[in-house]
């Protein structure tokens, strides 16, 4: 039982977390008919929350109520993991990746978030309004916009064979390689570490 | 075609019936009650265990997947992309269905402008952020709590698109 344990605490390898994650598609439909999308929670939660009287947000969000459960799962179980199966050595990034890093300022890779830039103290500094404001702008606005986000296109709509989802999908990677290597370094430049 | 059609009068009925309709809608027929929807807790515990087990959640995972350092992040996504195709195929081919007997059905992606430009504004916020709206949730389960700010500014990039959709080229 111990070495069942000790081997749940040791980082997942991806051959695992992939199938896992991807088993999730036909669990959700045999459960209950449902697509497997997470960031529609997003607007269930505005719907609810903020309607405003946006048509967008005039639907019955009640009956997506189990998307509002599944997330808050997730949550969950982050919670459950970081109390009880966690690793207690650090997280092994790639030497590359370091080197890439150190350059443009962030030095501690012990924890799973860099602790220079995700922690309360920056929340009124320029790396707070990049990190969190605008950045988590960007993932909101962005995935309504395209209707989905890696969950709904990239695996989801991709392993119903929808083409838009590819389309979607591509565009995910470009955006994050110009992030990654046209405006992060800028934006580091900017906010100055 | 048809099933779009049949698509359409089903949302009307149940007041879905939005200018953009939900692009993962419920297609259960039977409303669920607040136990059943617990099966739906057990999903997503397990699917953020895994979260936080395979490290998907740290922005150095997203890095290392952006600058091509790292195949472990593709690793994911193509065998939970292959895992998916397999299960959908067999699902379709042998007609199983859910378990309350239902005909299961998956509403298809329609082609919008959208997944041009907003799929590349969430890419730059991926990359910013280290994070897709599944993962924020893990985030802020494993403590670090301040992800919570980057949640509420995305629901409302949410709410703002919501405001400003019918003016943007769809």
């Amino acid at each position: 039982m111990d070495q069942v344990i000790e081997w749940i605490r040791q980082p997942w390898p991806w051959y695992v977390a992939g199938p896992l994650i991807g088993l999730t598609v036909p669990a959700l439909l045999l459960l209950g008919n449902k697509s497997f999308g997470i960031s529609s929670s997003l607007r269930h939660i505005c719907a609810a929350c903020m309607p405003a009287k946006i048509p967008f947000f005039e639907y019955n969000w009640k009956k997506e109520m189990w998307n509002l459960v599944f997330v808050f799962g997730i949550f969950l179980g982050g919670v459950l993991a970081t109390l009880w199966l966690s690793n207690p050595d650090s997280i092994v990034v790639a030497e590359s990746t370091q080197e890439d890093l150190r350059v443009l300022g962030i030095t501690d890779f012990s924890k799973l978030m860099p602790s220079e830039l995700f922690h309360w103290g920056n929340l009124f500094t320029l790396k707070g309004l990049f990190f969190f404001v605008i950045g988590g702008f960007m993932v909101g606005f962005g995935t309504r916009y395209a209707g989905g986000c890696t969950s709904g296109h990239a695996i989801m709509g991709i392993s119903n064979l929808q083409w838009p989802s590819l389309v979607a999908t591509i565009f995910f990677m470009l955006g994050g390689f110009a992030m990654t290597h046209i405006f992060l370094p800028v934006i580091m430049g900017w906010i100055g570490i | 075609m048809k099933v779009k059609e049949i698509n359409k009068t089903k949302n009307q009925q149940s007041g879905l019936d939005s200018p953009v309709n939900c692009e993962a809608p419920n297609m259960q027929q039977v409303p669920e009650t607040p136990v059943q929807l617990l099966k739906y807790l057990i999903v997503g515990v397990l699917f953020g265990i895994v979260f936080v087990k395979a490290e998907i959640i740290s922005w150095f995972r997203i890095q290392e997947m952006f600058r091509l350092q790292s195949f472990f992040m593709y690793g994911v996504i193509g065998s939970a992309i292959l895992v998916g195709i397999v299960s959908i195929q067999l699902i379709k081919r042998f007609n199983i269905k859910s378990m309350d007997g239902e005909p299961i059905k998956i509403a298809d992606k329609e082609f919008r402008k959208g997944q041009v430009v907003g799929g590349f504004i969430f890419g730059l916020g991926w990359a910013l952020t280290g994070a897709c709206p599944g993962p924020i949730f893990a985030q802020i389960g494993s403590g670090f709590t301040v992800v919570g700010v980057t949640l509420l500014s995305a629901i409302f990039g949410t709410w703002v698109y919501g405001k400003f959709a019918h003016k943007l080229p769809n």
